[in-house]
């Protein structure tokens, strides 16, 4: 019933956000402009038609699939580490696979094409989660559990050092680079096209398999560590393969998007009253819901200054820091 | 069916020799830090012994899969700290988890209402771990276990935090459980109502494997807690024990 009730107010809301997303930008286009462009198909050389078709459209596509990835991520890096305030951010893996991109893109350019950031991305989130475990294992007793705690220190730590060395690398940098990985930095859609959606669709397809595939399993870690220990889990492989999973779909949104914060962090507690905590209920609800945030955050991006585009990190990150800010006055 | 043999642990639990046979209800008691949570974890497989080893129907236990084991061994902890907003229909389900794929059989589903049923949760399927007292979420956490159609139950202080009522009404449930149960228990009265053998642990050692009167009205059991038990006949003629200090 509850599933049937909120596909019916999900779709109707997605189908809005994606009229929304096609209709509004810089170039203003009438309602007849958006239905003849519409029909006019992607190969028209209508420049209305171009616009909406090979920027609008994949444009859509791009905010949603990167907030589902990386509500997805958050939702399961949250059960995984037991931490209700676990992210792909926290953790270092957006810090790293930007220091990864921007590694790339200073010093090699433009040398594997559109999949040159992705690749450096991918190749710094995985460091940056290499680097995590090593910091989790460093001085760990045996036997004993790990705690949260140390958890997360590991991941502010990495978080920290990945960050200076993005900043580095743009300080070092020449100042065309700088100024463009600067703005990259701040987060954006702006870079959506069709070739590009592969890309974060790869990023999409493997926290979504992630997600079904371990959620029962991080259900059980939920109960406590060695609850689920009994109940058959092997939970150190367990929260391995879910920061690999993790890592590598971030990567591939920081990739084209630049590192996006909050959403994952967000979500989650906002789909959780409704859906309850098993992520068997509520993991593509967040996954939805991460998207339907994105692309809000992009629409607003583009409207809340008449004759510029704000980064869409800035939005995201202002209403991030409205929802912490209510989260505390809560408790 | 389930044999420790030269079982230790660290500076924990140090040389503990003793099997279970079907069907047995067995209490572990000890002073505070005697390792009967250790005890317990080693023969759940939670923990690995540093020394000895631990068979189950004559395979040793670490040449089983975690699986393997979960699907014969159920463990209960003295306390699960899931989250709060988790349905305890989700929770009671996490039983299957070792059967993967099998919660949504018929096998499954009749594992998981024959739980609710010996539990008496039904009423509380649609409630979030949260809301739920004490004694409830014992019961909870308990049908989750049973959904596991274990052979052999271990359960560490599951009558920690329970009211008088609430205590014996979970005590009573176990007891007609139809499988091996081994349980913690620190409330040493409840221990002849509800197992016929108890294994009497002190300092890391287990000092007395006998039935559970003996146990308690032993040197051993003294030596232990430094405690004498006596036997109280109520008025209703009802037997019952009372511990005292040992004065100097």
């Amino acid at each position: 019933m509850i599933r049937k009730n909120s596909l019916c107010v999900a779709i109707p809301i997605i189908v809005g956000l994606c009229f929304l997303e096609i209709a509004l930008g810089s170039a203003s286009l009438s309602w007849q402009a958006l239905k003849a462009a519409f029909w006019a198909g992607p190969y028209s050389h209508d420049i209305a038609a171009r616009i909406i078709w090979s920027l609008r459209i994949p444009r859509f596509f791009l905010a949603f699939l990167t907030g589902a990835t990386l509500a997805g991520a958050g939702a399961l890096l949250q059960a995984a580490t037991r931490n209700p305030l676990a992210d792909p951010f926290l953790f270092g893996l957006s810090s790293g696979a930007a220091t990864g991109a921007v590694a790339v893109i200073v010093l090699c350019g433009d040398m594997l094409g559109i999949w040159t950031a992705a690749v450096g991305a991918s190749t710094g989130a995985l460091f940056a989660t290499a680097t995590l475990l090593l910091l989790i294992a460093v001085r760990r007793k045996k036997n004993r559990v790990i705690s949260t705690e140390r958890v997360l220190l590991s991941g502010l730590a990495v978080s920290f050092v990945f960050s200076t060395l993005t900043n580095l690398l743009i300080f070092w940098g020449d100042r065309n680079t700088a100024q463009s990985v600067l703005f990259w930095t701040m987060g954006s859609f702006s870079g959506g096209s069709w070739s590009a959606l592969p890309i974060v669709g790869l990023g999409f397809l493997t926290v979504l398999l992630g997600g079904l595939v371990y959620r029962r399993d991080l259900d059980a870690l939920m109960a406590g560590e060695e609850t689920a220990a009994s109940l058959g889990i092997h939970v150190q492989k367990l929260r391995l393969c879910v920061l690999v999973v993790c890592a590598f779909g971030c990567a591939m949104t920081v990739a084209l998007c630049g590192p996006i914060g909050f959403v994952g962090l967000i979500i989650p507690h906002l789909v959780r009253p409704r859906w309850g905590s098993a992520l068997k209920r509520s993991f593509l609800p967040t996954m939805v819901a991460g998207g339907m945030l994105t692309v809000l955050a992009d629409i607003l991006s583009r409207c809340l200054l008449p004759s510029q585009e704000l980064p869409v990190g800035i939005v995201i990150s202002a209403i991030g820091a409205a929802f912490l800010l209510v989260l505390l006055l809560r408790r | 069916m389930l044999q420790a043999e030269g079982l230790g642990y660290e500076e924990a639990l140090a040389l503990a020799d003793f099997s279970v046979r079907a069907g047995e209800h067995i209490a572990i008691i000890g002073p505070n830090g005697a390792g009967k949570s250790t005890l317990l974890k080693l023969l759940a497989g939670l923990l690995k012994p540093s020394s000895g080893c631990v068979t189950l129907a004559s395979r040793p236990l670490h040449n089983l899969t975690r699986r393997e084991i979960a699907r014969q061994i159920a463990w209960l902890s003295q306390s699960d700290d899931v989250a709060s907003e988790f349905l305890v229909s989700d929770y009671v389900a996490l039983g299957r988890l070792p059967f993967q794929g099998t919660e949504a059989s018929a096998e499954g589903k009749a594992a998981i209402q024959t739980a609710i049923h010996h539990c008496r949760i039904s009423s509380l399927m649609v409630r979030t771990m949260g809301s739920l007292s004490g004694g409830e979420r014992q019961r909870v956490m308990l049908a989750r276990c049973l959904a596991q159609t274990p052979r052999i139950l271990l359960l560490d202080e599951p009558t920690n935090h329970l009211d008088l009522s609430a205590r014996s009404e979970l005590l009573t449930l176990l007891r007609t459980l139809p499988m091996t149960v081994l349980t913690v228990l620190h409330d040493l009265s409840l221990v002849p109502d509800f197992a016929d053998r108890t294994l009497l642990l002190r300092e890391g050692r287990l000092i007395m494997d006998d039935a559970s009167r003996k146990v308690l009205f032993s040197p051993m059991f003294e030596l232990a807690f430094n405690q004498k038990a006596h036997q109280v006949t109520l008025d209703d003629g009802h037997v019952s024990l009372l511990f005292r200090p040992i004065q100097p």
